[in-house]
């Protein structure tokens, strides 16, 4: 059956509306407008290695390292136990950490800016308890809890996916083996697990570097971060040169680590997620 | 004693999980305006809610956008899958690999990516190129979601319409389509919420006037907080919400059927 014309509609809109703006970004990045015409130039790039801007950069990766840590620390327990047999209600555990992914950030970001506020919900709590009110809100620790607290489920659930996956005799024979806990956790299941690890760091590492919104709402603008930068290049200053630089950089690093992740995720693993 | 452990580290994370939103929507309903203090049941926000003309209009927009976008999304999106099941290997893995691009790529790249594209070729940035980037970010999911469907498929079947007489047409229409159907259906679903639930790209794509709903909660936020929001957000999510029970209900439905 040759029916390959069907998609000739999408190839023009992936050509028109994905390869053409991705090619004007690449352009951007590398000219400079001056009186006499468009010139080629290394300066934006020069620019972004500026201390000011790298700066920025060192924070967003700082930030975003951290939480992608603490989304670890936090998630592999809970994949194991979601994993594990203990639980009668196991399809519906698992959904319920879906749904969380499916709402919209900016709503998930906003419960928390009502939460952390002076006059908010732990404020109020605190001073029930007879202690002073805190600065909790436009803080940098305020911008992390909301980047653990909107990309955690990205973490659980591939490690939940290749967990489940391990075949359970492997386990069975190290324990017969005389291997102990500890020992089968750290030779057998954690390696098997890497994948799901690696592929759950990339999803929250990703989004938590690229964030404008959460740094802005609950960061309060204080904390600039490389997607604020890009934002106020394209919607505030007006350098589209300078934005593009930006954006080709920010991408660089996101292919690089999908580049690094790809090369240890197998066939179908993490990919039940979309 | 370890399951136990279990179960409270279990009940924890979901704590923190849920606790934010649950307090979002029980204070949709508080008649105080300051938000520490509970002062009574009320529906005063929903109803400024439904008397801000504003608001309404970025409702309006945001369904109509979703509605148009995702229907656009899985037209294209159906035929090219079709067309990409139906390529040699290389090819296929080129387009499959352009596919992926709006999937990995960050939002805030596409958006601004597409609204440099809009700006260049002197587009009115406003609701149309709004809607051509929903559609833009909505197609590779329905590709995705037919994709598994037209690979199940059984080659004979289409083979067997022709041998009995079925034009190319009738036979993808008799026989193929409904086979596909589920897929279809899933890919559409899930535009409808993607482009429902989308910020970044609508912020960066739209042009002065023309609001979605996130637009306008993003814009509010940033000014602290305010009741109002709190009831579009109960109201955004009892949607998503009622759209991702439907979804999944659909496809453990089709798990079950297969076994």
């Amino acid at each position: 059956m040759k029916k390959n014309w069907l998609s000739y509609p999408y190839l023009v809109w992936v050509l028109l509306f994905i390869f053409l703006p991705l090619l004007l970004v690449l352009f951007y990045s590398v000219t400079t407008r001056t009186e006499d015409g468009i010139r080629f130039t290394f300066e934006h790039f020069q620019r972004f290695m500026e201390p000011i801007y790298l700066r920025v950069l060192l924070r967003s990766v700082k930030l975003a390292l951290i939480s992608t840590v603490i989304c670890l620390l936090l998630g592999y327990p809970m994949a194991m136990i979601l994993a594990g047999n203990g639980f009668k209600r196991k399809q519906i555990m698992v959904f319920l950490f879906v749904v969380p992914m499916w709402m919209n950030f900016l709503l998930r970001t906003y419960a928390w800016m009502t939460l952390l506020e002076r006059k908010g919900l732990l404020n109020t709590f605190l001073s029930w308890l007879g202690l002073a009110p805190l600065n909790l809100l436009y803080t940098e620790e305020a911008v992390v809890l909301g980047m653990v607290y909107n990309f955690l489920p990205f973490m659980v659930l591939p490690i939940y996916s290749v967990l489940s996956k391990i075949d359970k005799s492997l386990i069975e024979a190290a324990e017969d083996l005389g291997a102990d806990g500890v020992t089968v956790f750290r030779k057998v299941i954690f390696p098997l697990s890497l994948p799901g690890v690696l592929s759950g760091i990339t999803m929250v590492f990703m989004p938590a570097v690229t964030t404008f919104v959460i740094s802005r709402l609950l960061g309060g603008g204080q904390f600039t971060l490389i997607g604020n930068l890009i934002e106020q290049q394209f919607l505030l200053v007006g350098d589209w040169n300078f934005g593009s630089a930006i954006s080709m950089v920010m991408m660089l690093v996101i292919l690089l680590s999908i580049g690094v992740m790809s090369k240890y995720e197998k066939e179908n693993e993490g990919s039940g997620l979309f | 004693m370890t399951r136990f452990l279990k179960k409270s580290y279990a009940a924890l994370i979901y704590l923190f999980l849920y606790a934010p939103i649950l307090i979002l929507l029980v204070f949709s309903f508080n008649a105080s305006k300051s938000r520490g203090i509970w002062a009574g049941f009320t529906l005063k926000w929903y109803l400024e809610l439904f008397q801000d003309r504003q608001i309404m209009k970025a409702l309006y927009n945001t369904v109509i956008i979703a509605v148009l976008s995702s229907a656009i999304a899985t037209v294209i999106g159906t035929a090219a899958a079709i067309g990409i099941h139906n390529m040699k290997k290389l090819k296929r893995k080129i387009v499959m690999n352009l596919t992926y691009i709006p999937v990995v790529n960050p939002d805030i790249v596409t958006g601004l990516s597409l609204m440099l594209l809009f700006i260049f070729t002197n587009f009115r940035l406003g609701f149309i190129s709004l809607l051509l980037a929903h559609i833009t970010f909505n197609i590779p999911y329905v590709i995705l979601s037919v994709l598994p469907k037209l690979k199940q498929l059984d080659k004979n079947l289409y083979e067997a319409a022709l041998d009995l007489g079925a034009t190319p047409l009738y036979a993808y229409r008799k026989v193929i389509l409904p086979e596909i159907m589920p897929g279809v259906i899933t890919g559409l679903l899930l535009a409808f919420t993607l482009s429902i639930d989308d910020f970044v790209i609508s912020f960066f794509t739209t042009g002065s006037g023309v609001s979605t709903l996130s637009i306008i909660v993003y814009s509010m936020a940033r000014r602290g907080i305010n009741p109002k929001i709190n009831a579009l957000s109960t109201l955004l999510f009892i949607t998503v919400l009622l759209l991702l029970v439907i979804v999944n209900i659909r496809t453990s439905g089709e798990h079950r059927k297969k076994e």
